[in-house]
């Protein structure tokens, strides 16, 4: 479990980081988001002991970063924006030192070694110089000395960038296996990569977690109407009368199609129910529905509308900058029930 | 701290910059072996390293510049930080794989009595004494030569910064009779002395007030004991410098063959200095 609390960074004069609290409980993916700039790699710095933090306390599984630094890094993988490679090693002497690094003896140290070599699909290049190997190998590379010696926490800092589809695909098949008993944090500018393969999201924006939740609640959240598109074969009168007679529908628009196709965006209030009664409103009329499609929000529309203005946001997990000042208020735990949520 | 130290020893081979210099200390000492020893039939080699020792300065920079500066502008010291291994001991594994080139080299050295000994009577204990102050005058060169590796992400800037340092820890006596003995010069200098430590902890903490008052406590404490008794002062600034040059404390060893203890103290209090102050600089740097 990692607990930060009220972190603050400041480099110079700029503040980075206002008081940012968290807790990431065991066994999960969390994703951090935000755009450049927001402090997600300053936050993650700071968790790993890389960076020391101006104020506040960060503690992993129970151990101080600053107090405690070898439990608790002991506890910790961690692959940075840049994968921290020495060009001059190859491939398995890179990782036999991080292993030895990590006090991995001789036994656990070999077969960590061939354990994480093999998922992430580095024997062919073991011997190869870091230098010599493309930047998707090199990425793997540095995946691998993350989780060499099978650290509970996994910390990965934009692990798909630069990788082609095929790489993406199965680094992204990897860090879902690796979320099955690991806690994985990554962040990635990639909505929809955070939205595939985390429970979690948290979003930071200009140093102040903005909001925090499952990908499910926070696209729930932004919610304010259901939106259905429909096609239909018939005519823009026909289409318009039975959309009319739904009470449920607030708006619609009809637009002809061609082909004896119309199509139909509709609008309704937040949690209304449509697509049963626009089936069984078209199917007594003998009007075949050609296509229906439920536009959810997706996440990309909830990053921008809590990073284009932050402070304008108001939910109940949603907290303002000037609440995070004070850390004792609120701590949000990703992973606990919305119950537990509601009595913090 | 073991892996740490097999890590960079190899890395000294791998990229040939032990094999150089270990190629330059056996080349100038060669040199000066040849001409010193072989030609004039003098069998004291240890006179010989006083003169050959000047390859420090170019020598060491090459080693220590890529210690920490590399680790920096590659981004590779966040992997540092990260391990649970901790600052000292990479400090210590970095500091020990440099000093075993050095070692290795200064091994080289120890057959030269060995083969003048075949031309004439060779005062072993003496030579040996004398390689044994050259390899701890090269430990504490070293621990500088590192600890300026850590303030900088250049390794070009950090071995031209390196081998300036050296250049002046090399002519140091000689600069100090350069210095004229009055009261005001030495005053002049122990205030300029006060400023250049301030600098240096402003470099480690990036803290211009703890720097600034650490230069001010030293300015008030040397003008008050100026304006107390300013006779202290005469010739004082030259004979502090004499008693610190690091090159000349091994002269007890080559040329008059005592085996100086307190030269030895001074060169692991040197070492011990600049070891702890680029453990303290790495780990300030978490601060920035």
């Amino acid at each position: 479990m990692i607990e930060a609390k009220n972190l603050v960074k400041r480099y110079g004069t700029n503040e980075a980081l206002h008081g940012v609290s968290f807790t990431f409980e065991d066994g999960r993916i969390y994703g951090f988001l935000g755009p450049n700039g927001a402090g997600k790699s300053t936050t993650m710095n700071i968790i790993t002991g890389c960076l020391a933090a101006t104020e506040g306390e960060v503690s992993i599984n129970g151990y101080d970063i600053y107090e405690d630094a070898a439990e608790a890094k002991r506890c910790i993988g961690y692959l940075p924006e840049q994968p921290p490679l020495y060009n001059d090693m190859t491939v398995c002497e890179y990782l036999r030192y991080v292993g030895e690094a990590k006090g991995l003896k001789k036994e656990a140290l070999f077969s960590g070694i061939e354990l994480v070599m093999s998922k992430t699909s580095l024997y062919p290049v073991k011997d190869r110089l870091i230098k010599n190997l493309s930047k998707g190998y090199k990425q793997r590379v540095g995946i691998a000395q993350a989780i060499l010696g099978d650290p509970p926490i996994i910390i990965l800092d934009e692990p798909t960038v630069g990788l082609d589809p095929k790489q993406i695909i199965e680094i992204r098949e990897l860090i879902r296996e690796l979320g099955e008993s690991h806690t994985v944090i990554i962040s990635s500018h990639i909505l929809t990569e955070i939205s595939e393969i985390c429970d979690y999201a948290v979003i930071i924006a200009d140093g102040t977690v903005v909001a925090s939740d499952t990908i499910e609640n926070l696209t729930t959240m932004f919610e304010g109407s259901v939106n259905i598109k429909l096609d239909v074969r018939c005519t823009v009168s026909q289409a318009e009368n039975i959309l009319s007679s739904i009470a449920d529908i607030r708006s619609f628009n009809t637009q002809k199609k061609g082909a004896g196709v119309v199509s139909c965006d509709i609008e309704a209030p937040k949690g209304t129910e449509l697509r049963d009664s626009l089936f069984f409103a078209f199917a007594d009329a003998r009007l075949p529905i050609i296509a229906m499609a439920h536009e959810e929000v997706s996440l990309e529309k909830v990053f921008l509308a809590l990073t284009s203005n932050p402070t304008s946001v108001e939910n109940d997990d949603v907290k303002q900058s000037e609440e995070a000042d004070d850390a004792d208020e609120y701590t949000p735990v990703f992973g606990a029930s919305n119950d537990e949520e509601e009595e913090k | 701290m073991f892996a740490q130290y097999k890590k960079e020893l190899k890395g000294y081979f791998y990229n040939m910059t032990g094999v150089v210099f270990i190629a330059l200390v056996l080349i100038i000492t060669g040199i000066f072996a040849t001409i010193m020893n072989f030609h004039r039939g003098n069998p004291e080699f240890e006179e010989t390293l006083d003169g050959a020792s000047f390859i420090f300065f170019l020598a060491i920079p090459i080693l220590t510049m890529r210690s920490f500066a590399e680790e920096k502008s590659l981004k590779t010291d966040q992997l540092l930080y990260s391990l649970p291994m901790g600052m000292t001991r990479v400090v210590i594994g970095k500091y020990l794989a440099m000093v075993t080139v050095l070692a290795a080299s200064t091994a080289l050295l120890c057959f030269y009595p060995v083969l003048l000994s075949f031309y004439g009577h060779v005062n072993f204990i003496d030579s040996y004494s004398g390689i044994f102050a050259f390899f701890l005058l090269g430990c504490a060169l070293i621990a500088i030569g590192m600890f300026i590796s850590t303030l900088t992400e250049s390794q070009v800037i950090s071995a031209v910064i390196s081998f300036g340092v050296l250049i002046a820890v090399y002519f140091m006596t000689l600069i100090s009779t350069i210095i004229p003995g009055s009261e005001t010069a030495s005053l002049v200098c122990f205030l300029a002395v006060a400023l250049v430590i301030g600098m240096i902890v402003y470099l480690l903490v990036k803290n211009s007030t703890a720097a600034l008052t650490v230069s001010l406590v030293l300015v008030g404490a040397t003008a008050a004991v100026f304006f107390i008794d300013r006779t202290l002062f005469k010739g004082l600034f030259p004979t502090v410098l004499e008693k610190f040059a690091l090159f000349d404390r091994m002269y007890n060893f080559i040329y008059y063959g005592v085996f100086d203890v307190s030269a030895v103290v001074y060169y692991l209090s040197v070492i011990f200095l600049f070891v702890y102050l680029s453990v303290r600089s790495m780990d300030k740097r978490r601060w920035a």
